[in-house]
């Protein structure tokens, strides 16, 4: 029964998400495509971050810095009138990796709160260079005024293309993800979250596996910036604000952790509720918060462990 | 809003497709306001909205005889967040107009988004250079003033009385040096020293040190917000105020002076309004907003019911038939309505043409916070620096 | 550079010091003792703030008012960990972490709701203002001198209760060995209900005396929050000595890098070099201070548990 349920429910929430496009169109309300858009590309980072955060047991609180690394990377390339993809789409996740691998070999030598506390003083970092750097519009961000352009390939101005585009992407990341966690590499980072002195025992350093996992989940938050500057068009050091950081952690645990597929339920929740919440009342805030503190407090394996029951 | 409770609810995303059917054919017009609601920055986007609903009140909620329909949306002061309530407003709520905005980098991304829809952008704060240069646009208006006009403004009252020595204090972020820019187009004189300081900064006392050491004439500021109150909290608390005469922008306003009380006395301002500005519209909307809100408006609010009467102007030309857009930016070009301005005219790049004046804040009546008060003016018809950037004619 | 202007920057240094200490000190104990992240502890700040205002304005006394400000955060803060953090000391520090990243946004918005958006008119009594002559030709502000000695007056009756008393022996060896403390037959709830009550009513302290000469608004707590995370980090956490010496690095390092950062690069750069890099490095100094020290010490510079 678990099983099968293990295997309905993803290949149901896919074939909901491939008919978004054509639901939206039936229905007249292509809303909907730009708000599933953008929660996919969040959804995208969150679970890169559930890669070392429930996997790795890193409690990343500066994931957002990757996907501000993204963004620019593709925004700085387009100022310069250079609107080729594959070279903004490469840069932003090179320039995420090497950011990740900069971070990662500073904060994984500490550990616990001191590990949150660097990775959140790094992208505060981060966040105050955005602002100082005048020529990418400092605070005040700037306009992606041509979409990265995939001659031949797709087009990102066709909404459908961009928004099957962003859910292969999902779909690829999952799917790569689960092998991920499931390969060699996986169980070594696994096990060092679980017990670190008996990884070193049999003969694991920890520290390099970490340093990759980070690499990774940076480099995949990275693409997510390149998305979201193009969902955008826009982009900001504000998506390197630690608010942001903490709605990724908090897409990660609503959803649970246990799973690859876990964060994306929690993107879906999250960003739906604020939605929701806010057109319903100026004090959204006021109910979101208790709402996060009561999930936090009794939905212990998040959104997916209401969906999947228990394994053992 | 029960359509948007249950989507929630639904984690599949199918049942919010369900969940709302195709708009009705509308006979009303529908209006997409969007500003920041919540949070610390919602202050302001409360006096926006209060003033909205003023407008409506005089209009009687109707326009050209159709019934209006004001779709209130939060930014978050996130523009990734502005786009999808515009999206939202625009596909969802097939809204005819959006409006609002307070933040320059919300605007950016929410503008071409409304006006490649084909629909008008109202802008009622946010007046970047972009949009008022290169990237105007015939269905975008805006109501308030480009970022540059104000410190302009007071640049041009301190070269005019001959100061000299001027410390320059702002935040370090775009807007922060668009004022500085802005301030020292107009004044030609000797900057003592340039400093821009962390945005949200809370204490200023180190930069006070140093502005006190350097000894100069005057000091000229831009802290908008609680960053503000801060600032003159301190520079009072400094003992400077008596010392270097303070002259500043967007920093003293009818939301810190309740805040801040005989530590904005004496402040200088420059701004295209002010609450005793004489002229009937701005008397009663004045009046109508301090009984139905209990407090003085502020220049955010004057702007936004300017926005709507300016929506309600161009509806009536055209005698509802909104799908006449031709005709509506005939129209608002115009400006014709009454604004709490009193009158002007509007800019090739649809920006206002418009007289900017000296405030000053001085004791309000016994037993009430200051006031700012009209001293001269400074501009007349002023005509912001990046209209000839503008292909529009 | 003249000396009084260094003297002087050097004052401002130690009083944002003090005022970080304060925060710091009940936020690393808590860390320390209960092993939890509480974000919250900005809101305690901000809590502290808004009550003294609201008893100065409702009494017309700025002691009593101070004072009823105090008892409240204080009642706010055992209130908060009876109802709500209690359940997370055994829960995984990011469980933590995203429970108390709720409760700002709560209160937060209470604060809005019960006082409004816009920041509140805060003053102190005339014997608080006004300026003292140090030395000929240095004025410094009187309340800030209050609040140097105010911060200093509480870090030393904390060293006292720490080092001599038997709640400073308690919290010591919680900070150290919290199972073997619950052992000894300790009534440990209690005693984490107590230190979290008096760490909120330090935050407390900070925030009503911040109130006058800052701003007082809802999520004026966020402003300060992660520099005083700098703080313990560097510190290291669960050490008072730990917080007392971050407090005064980064309240120094923060004050001397606003003040001289600029017109020290201005000396090796061009004008607009240092203009540009000047504020972003004077931005950027404390993270980066505090990414140093972690490289160096990955358990900060007073580590609670050797």
């Amino acid at each position: 029964m678990n099983s099968r349920i293990r295997a309905i429910v993803p290949a149901a929430g896919l074939v909901l998400l491939a008919a978004v496009p054509l639901a939206a169109a039936l229905l007249d309300q292509p809303f909907y495509l730009d708000l599933v858009r953008r929660i996919m590309i969040f959804a995208i980072a969150a679970l890169s971050l559930n890669l070392i955060l429930g996997y790795g047991g890193m409690i990343s609180f500066g994931h957002a810095a990757y996907l501000g690394v993204g963004a620019y990377a593709v925004g700085v390339l387009a100022h310069y009138g250079i609107n080729d993809g594959y070279l903004q789409w490469a840069l932003a996740i090179g320039a995420s990796a090497l950011v990740a691998l900069a971070i990662g070999a500073i904060s994984i030598r500490t550990s616990g709160v001191y590990f949150i506390m660097i990775t959140l003083a790094f992208t505060q970092m981060l966040y105050y260079l955005g602002i100082s750097i005048e020529e990418y519009g400092g605070d005040d961000g700037m306009r992606l005024q041509v979409k990265s352009q995939f001659p031949g390939l797709i087009d990102l101005n066709d909404a459908n293309a961009f928004y099957y585009l962003v859910l292969a992407i999902l779909v690829l990341a999952l799917f790569l993800g689960q092998r991920l966690v499931d390969s060699r590499f996986g169980m070594v980072i696994r096990a060092a979250k679980s017990n670190e002195v008996r990884t070193r025992s049999i003969g694991f350093s920890p520290y390099p596996y970490r340093l990759a996992a980070f690499v990774i989940a940076g480099a995949v938050c990275g693409l997510a910036g390149a998305l979201l500057v193009n969902h955008t068009a826009y982009l900001t050091p504000e998506f390197m604000n630690w608010t942001r950081s903490g709605e990724l952690m908090f897409m990660v645990i609503l959803g649970g952790m246990e799973s690859i597929a876990g964060p994306v339920l929690g993107a879906f929740a999250l960003l739906l509720l604020e939605d929701a919440l806010s057109g319903w009342t100026q004090h959204w805030q006021l109910v979101l918060g208790p709402l996060l503190v009561l999930s936090v407090l009794f939905l212990k394996r998040g959104l997916a462990g209401l969906v999947f029951a228990k394994n053992e | 809003m029960g359509n948007k409770t249950l989507s929630t609810v639904a984690i599949g995303i199918a049942a919010a497709l369900l969940a709302s059917g195709p708009a009705l054919a509308q006979q009303k017009v529908k209006i997409g306001f969007i500003t920041t609601l919540s949070g610390p920055q919602g202050v302001v986007g409360e006096y926006m909205r209060n003033s909205v609903e003023l407008a409506l009140d005089h209009l009687g909620r109707k326009m050209a005889g159709l019934d209006v329909e004001v779709i209130y949306g939060d930014d978050q002061v996130k523009p990734d967040v502005g786009k999808q309530v515009a999206d939202e407003m625009l596909k969802k709520h097939q809204v005819d107009f959006v409006a609002g905005i307070i933040w320059s980098n919300v605007m950016l991304a929410v503008a071409p988004t409304v006006t490649d829809a084909g629909k008008f952008m109202i802008g009622t704060n946010a007046g970047p250079h972009e949009l008022a240069g290169k990237q105007c646009n015939e269905l975008f208006f805006t109501t308030s003033w480009q970022n540059d006009d104000t410190p302009e403004a007071m640049g041009k009252v301190m070269q005019d009385q001959g100061i000299t020595d001027v410390y320059v204090m702002a935040p370090n972020y775009a807007a922060g040096k668009d004022m500085v820019n802005g301030f020292k187009r107009s004044y030609k004189g000797r900057i003592v020293d340039e400093v821009y300081t962390r945005l949200g900064q809370t204490d200023y006392q180190a930069e006070l040190s140093q502005l006190r050491s350097k000894n100069p004439k005057a000091v000229f500021v831009f802290y908008p917000g609680g960053m503000g109150i801060s600032f003159l909290r301190q520079y009072s608390e400094a003992g400077l105020r008596g010392q270097f005469p303070l002259y500043s922008v967007y920093t003293v306003d009818e939301i810190s002076i309740p805040a801040v009380k005989h530590a904005a006395l004496g402040q200088y301002e420059t701004r295209y309004w002010s609450p005793d500005l004489k002229n009937p519209a701005n008397q009663k909307y004045v009046s109508d907003y301090r009984r139905k809100y209990g407090k003085m408006p502020v220049f955010y609010g004057a702007q936004s019911y300017d926005g709507i009467l300016l929506i309600d102007s161009a509806v009536r030309a055209v005698k509802g038939n909104l799908a006449d857009k031709k005709g509506m930016i005939a129209a608002m070009r115009k400006a014709d309505f009454a604004s709490t301005r009193g009158k002007f005219s509007y800019n090739t790049n649809h920006f206002p043409i418009q007289n900017f004046y000296l405030l000053k804040a001085v004791t309000g009546p016994a037993g009430e916070d200051p006031v700012m008060e009209i001293q001269k003016t400074v501009f007349t018809n002023h005509r912001d620096s990046y209209a000839k950037e503008c292909a529009m004619k | 550079m003249n000396l009084f202007l260094v003297l002087e920057q050097a004052l401002n240094g130690l009083q944002l010091g003090v005022m970080l200490f304060l925060m710091a000190a009940g936020l690393t104990l808590v860390f320390g003792i209960m092993n939890l992240v509480n974000l919250a502890h900005g809101s305690f700040y901000m809590v502290g703030a808004y009550l003294a205002t609201y008893f100065y304005q409702a009494t017309g006394s700025y002691l009593l008012g101070v004072s009823l400000g105090l008892a409240g955060t204080l009642a706010v803060g055992v209130a908060v960990e009876l109802v709500a953090l209690r359940t997370l000391y055994e829960r995984p520090h990011l469980d933590q972490v995203l429970a108390t990243f709720g409760l700002i946004l709560f209160f937060n918005e209470l604060a809005a709701i019960l006082w409004g958006r816009a920041a509140i008119y805060t003053t102190l009594p005339d014997y608080l203002a006004g300026h003292v002559e140090l030395f000929a030709g240095l004025r410094y502000p009187l309340y800030r001198l209050v609040i140097i000695a105010v911060g200093l007056a509480v870090a030393g009756l904390l060293w006292f209760v720490v080092a001599r008393t038997r709640l400073g022996m308690l919290i010591r060896a919680g900070a150290s060995n919290r199972a073997m403390v619950a052992a000894l037959g300790v009534n440990v709830r209690l005693l984490y209900t107590l230190v979290f009550g008096f760490g909120a009513a330090l935050a407390g302290l900070a925030g009503l005396m911040s109130g006058p000469i800052h701003v007082v608004q809802p999520g004026m707590g966020e402003l300060i929050l992660i520099e005083v995370f700098v703080v313990i980090v560097i510190g290291g956490i669960g050490s008072i000595r730990g917080a007392l010496a971050g407090a005064l690095i980064v309240g120094m390092a923060d004050t001397l890098g606003r003040a001289f950062v600029r017109p020290m690069l201005a000396t090796v750069l061009s004008r607009t070099a240092a203009d540009t890099a000047g504020p972003a490095l004077a931005s950027m100094l404390i993270y980066l201070l505090m990414a140093i020290v972690l490289a160096l010490k990955p358990q900060g510079l007073f580590p609670a548990r050797a």
